[in-house]
């Protein structure tokens, strides 16, 4: 049982280097290389001292009990009250000094992460909603910034300084493969740094418990090359593509005068509204409905046809559309790329 | 007011009243009527604590089964069993029930039972109080389920942050019920606290010093002053959100100068020393489990209750390491790293002393001491990685994700509940007259040891890849899915050996094998009585002499005499040395306690529906405590001062 849990947890460290894109072992950060080197120091400390708990829990049980020299189970045994003391000094200095190791080496760790984002960093605002997340690029040039929704690019090498707020109850924003989370408090403002060392695509999620669709509530997180991201944040400027056919001009009449526009915007039409995510890149990104179904045709249908199927609770109203109308908004959703 | 002044002195206890006389006379005194009346108003420590470990075992029993259908939900990605907010309920009424209706009672429960008898005393101080507390608790309980089941149960989690439980974002009574049902177990909790340390600092037989008091006497006295330092702070929360809910405050609104983290102080204030005060009781038991079962001293008597009473004061300077992600300065949670590890050293000298007195002394491996041992493997490793999350960097990774979750099942369920259950085996012949079927408790510790690990340890894998916690669903490709299936079986398997548990203590309980009064040669005071014991617990107060009395005193054990017989009377002693001190009269059955908590579950209860019910419950409830405490008739009579 003991080794098995011994070779699970190791085996878990093992996995680091091959871990997934929502992993705690993930090495894809500076803040993830140093979280690997203080886990790695921790359990080789806590393991060891597990491991000589265990083998005097074992010779405790397995102790070969002395006999009188009549044969009869000796009724005093021989009392080790004075060796046992000194095995409890000794006991709990090797655990104080274990702990002074520890505490040393972790606020090392917690040192070198705030050290870890560099000078003139990528600025970004994010703004987390009941259950999704409104990202802001910042820039000292107003016309360079841009809002988008649920998606975070970032160039490989390059730190940044996220600003995270929240609009209504308590989030935490987290992308395990990056960095550690940090809590996003209705009133205040928080910060956490990232520093992305490896290109990759990556998923994030609200850490803390944040009401009904707390579960669907993710972030996809794409690092890539610097060269990449300028291209990606370009694109992004530009207001939304202007539809070609018949029917994607329908769309986007459907999109302004039904109740989409109210609460989407998409740049360069009159759909303004502020209070749910931006569309106006919305086909180019992995997911719809934070995470909830990956980018595609059907999936589009599936969430503008009926919203509260798959993520249940969700502000977006059910709008009940004809079906020529739901072909015509879903053929111009996919135009904003 | 003149005192009538008996011609003759009262009867006491003593060489001239002894066996069957003194039995019938004491019994006469203490037994209360029989019937619904008689048991709705009993004030027996034995029958209330009986009342107690039932009901906390049953909410026990609830508790799991919620989490048998969130498992089962988890069982798979993507899963549809199981909506989002009945998801969110159910995990809420897990964590709520499991600490609040269960894991502190069932100690305080124990402990009502136990402790009386280990101190040699007729009955725990405060006896009404611990009857109203009883009905305050399961009113809280039965408060929780209802609403529940009639849909309205809480859905904010058991820790309940504001904003998402505030007015805003939890409309509708369902966080109201949760904060109530806190209030009642708050009060249940306190009452109960004041008399175990009434009961430990006053009623102890006399010659048990301080220094001879067994450990879980230890344990219960820092727990019980714990929990009287910080209920307070969790009634003060609760009390903010209820005013913020129902009457328009702005404690906890930010736009209002309210803030929303001053919960989380509140909350976690109170909610680290909780889980020490769910701990300590169980580092309790297995003080004792271990002594007697090794027939030695425990060993390091003085480290272990140094240790007991270090965790008690470090317990609250942790509570900041529940809000590393919060953005609190970084410099001060250095501070709450330093001092989380700090409380590995007690942990650990605790453990060391235990084995060291197995290893010391000729241990029989029988069901309790097998929990013992389940204890030591499985709470070592969740102090381990206690160890991890106490670490700033770390925690801001594992912190809100199944790594928690396992983390604290191991400490919880290990090292509280596996004691738990070794106690329940040991004092069991005590409670009950009989002995639990030995076979059948090995098989259920073999099942329930294996079933755990199968159930919480590939949860320190899912958090490690990343599977945060409070999620109804997960999407599929996260490499989440086999960890939790694993999960998911072995919680079956642990509902499975618990259902054993229960079978076997009832099969027992009608056909075990019958106990004498000290069925594993213990040393403690409690085996020196009758199992069960009479409803006086011991016919003559027993006096002693060393913190092993029925081993040092295998011959007789010595007795004071002296109390009357025909009143209920308890011996006070001194606080430190136990010489005695006073008689003391012991309240005799009364409704008012029951009376008072309807009265106080009515003005609660209608008070989620408005304010006035606070003014127009009042004047019942005062009433009743008015019944409650109405001084008795003077006919005491001036007693000759004895010696």
């Amino acid at each position: 049982m003991i080794a098995r849990r011994a070779f699970a947890l190791s085996l878990a460290f093992l996995l680091g280097g091959c871990s997934g894109i929502q992993s705690a072992l993930g090495r894809d950060g500076r803040h993830g290389e140093i979280f690997g080197g203080l886990f790695a120091i921790f359990l080789a400390v806590t393991l060891f001292v597990y491991l000589i708990v265990i083998a005097f829990l074992l010779a405790g049980i397995f102790r070969r009990r002395g006999k009188r020299q009549d044969g009869l189970p000796d009724e005093e045994g021989e009392s080790r009250e004075a060796s046992l003391r000194k095995g409890l000094i000794g006991w709990a200095a090797f655990i104080a000094l274990g702990l002074s190791v520890l505490t040393v080496a972790s606020f090392v760790a917690d040192r070198l992460m705030a050290q870890a984002s560099g000078p003139d960093p990528l600025r970004i605002q994010i703004v987390a909603h009941q259950w999704w997340w409104e990202v802001r690029y910042e820039d000292a040039d107003p016309s360079r910034t841009f809002r988008t929704a649920n998606e975070l690019h970032l160039p490989v090498g390059v730190p940044v300084q996220i600003t995270l707020m929240s609009n209504d109850v308590i989030h935490s924003f987290w992308v395990p493969n990056l960095a550690g989370k940090q809590d996003l408090i209705p009133g205040r403002t928080t910060q956490i740094a990232l520093h992305p060392t490896r290109e990759g695509v990556y998923r994030g999620q609200c850490a803390e418990y944040c009401g009904l669709q707390h579960a669907r509530m993710a972030l996809d997180v794409t690092v890539e090359p610097v060269a990449a991201f300028r291209t990606w944040r370009t694109q992004q400027l530009l207001p939304a593509p202007l539809p070609r056919t018949p029917l994607q001009q329908a769309g986007l009449r459907y999109v302004e005068t039904r109740e989409c526009g109210a609460c989407h915007s998409i740049v360069g039409t009159r759909a303004s509204g502020q209070v749910a995510p931006d569309l106006t890149h919305l086909a180019s990104r992995r997911t719809i409905g934070a995470g909830t179904y990956p980018m595609s045709r059907g999936h589009l249908y599936a969430w503008v046809a009926d919203p509260q199927s798959a993520k249940p609770g969700n502000r977006m109203p059910h709008i009940p559309l004809e079906p020529d109308q739901l072909h015509a908004i879903v053929a111009y959703l996919e135009t904003l790329r | 007011m003149t005192a009538k002044i008996s011609p003759r002195d009262h009867d006491r206890d003593g060489e001239k009243l002894q066996g069957e006389a003194l039995h019938f006379r004491l019994e006469k005194t203490w037994s209360r009527e029989p019937g619904l009346w008689g048991w709705l108003s009993t004030t027996d420590h034995k029958e209330i604590g009986r009342r107690y470990i039932v009901t906390a075992m049953i909410f026990l029993a609830l508790g799991g089964l919620v989490s048998l259908l969130m498992r089962l939900q988890l069982a798979s990605p993507e899963s549809g069993l199981i909506s989002a907010q009945r998801y969110n309920e159910l995990f809420t009424m897990h964590g709520t029930t499991m600490m609040f209706l269960f894991a502190v009672p069932v100690m305080e429960a124990i402990a009502i039972y136990i402790l009386p008898l280990m101190l040699g005393t007729r009955n725990i101080a405060f006896p009404r109080l611990n009857a109203f507390s009883y009905w305050a608790y399961l009113s809280g309980g039965i408060l929780l389920w209802a609403a529940f089941l009639l849909n309205i149960g809480p859905d904010a989690g058991w820790f309940s942050y504001v904003p998402l439980a505030g007015p805003e974002f939890s409309p509708g009574k369902r966080t109201d019920i949760w904060a109530q049902m806190v209030t009642f177990t708050e009060i249940a909790a306190l009452a109960v606290s004041v008399e175990i340390v009434a009961t430990i600092l006053k009623l102890r037989a006399p010659g048990m010093t301080l220094a001879r008091m067994p450990i879980f006497a230890w344990a219960m006295l820092v727990v019980s002053l714990m929990t009287i330092f910080s209920m307070p702070s969790v009634t003060l929360a609760s009390g903010f959100l209820l005013s913020d809910r129902l009457v328009g405050t702005h404690f906890y609104n930010q736009y209002e100068y309210g803030d929303a983290l001053l919960w989380q102080h509140l909350f976690w204030f109170f909610g680290h020393p909780e889980v020490y005060i769910i701990f300590l009781p169980a580092a309790g038991f297995v003080s004792e489990i271990v002594q007697t079962f090794s027939r030695r001293p425990t060993f390091g008597y003085t480290a272990i209750v140094l240790a007991i009473v270090a965790i008690g004061l470090l317990a609250f300077g942790l509570w900041v390491h529940h809000m590393f992600a919060t953005g609190l300065p970084r410099v001060g949670y250095s501070f709450y790293t330093a001092a989380s590890m700090t409380v590995a050293i007690p942990s650990g000298i605790q453990i060391f002393c235990w084995i060291a007195t197995m290893w010391d002394g000729r241990p029989r491996f029988q069901v309790p001491l097998l929990y013992v041992v389940g204890f030591v493997i499985t709470f070592v490793l969740g102090g381990l990685t206690g160890v991890m999350l106490a670490s700033v960097p770390l925690d801001l990774q594992l912190h809100d994700t199944y790594f928690v979750v396992a983390h604290f099942h191991y400490v919880l369920v290990g090292g509280s509940v596996f004691p738990l259950l070794g106690a329940v085996t040991y004092w069991f012949p005590k409670f009950t007259g009989r002995m639990m079927s030995e076979r059948l408790g090995q098989a259920t510790f073999w099942l329930l040891f294996g079933g755990f690990q199968l159930a919480f340890a590939p949860m320190h894998l899912s958090g490690l890849m990343g599977m945060p916690r409070r999620v109804y669903t997960y999407p599929e490709g996260m490499g989440w899915d086999l960890t939790n299936l694993l999960s998911t079986i072995g919680a079956f398997i642990v509902a499975l050996a618990v259902l054993m548990f229960v079978v076997n203590a009832l099969l027992s309980m009608k056909r075990g094998q019958a106990a004498g009064a000290n069925p594993w040669d213990a040393p403690g005071l409690e085996w020196a009585t009758g199992s069960p014991p009479p409803v006086y617990n011991f016919p003559h107060i027993p006096v002693v002499t060393s913190r092993t009395p029925l081993w040092d005193n295998r011959a007789k054990l010595p007795v004071m005499t002296g109390l009357r017989v025909d009143e209920r009377e308890q011996l006070l002693t001194t606080v430190i040395d136990a010489r005695p001190d006073l008689r003391e009269p012991s309240p005799i059955p009364t409704i008012w306690p029951f009376v008072a908590s309807l009265a106080l579950a009515a003005l609660f209860v209608s008070s989620m529906f408005t304010p006035w019910a606070v003014v127009i419950g009042t004047p019942p409830l005062a009433a009743a405590l008015v019944a409650w405490f109405w001084p008795k008739s003077p006919d005491v009579t001036p007693e000759p001062v004895i010696e």
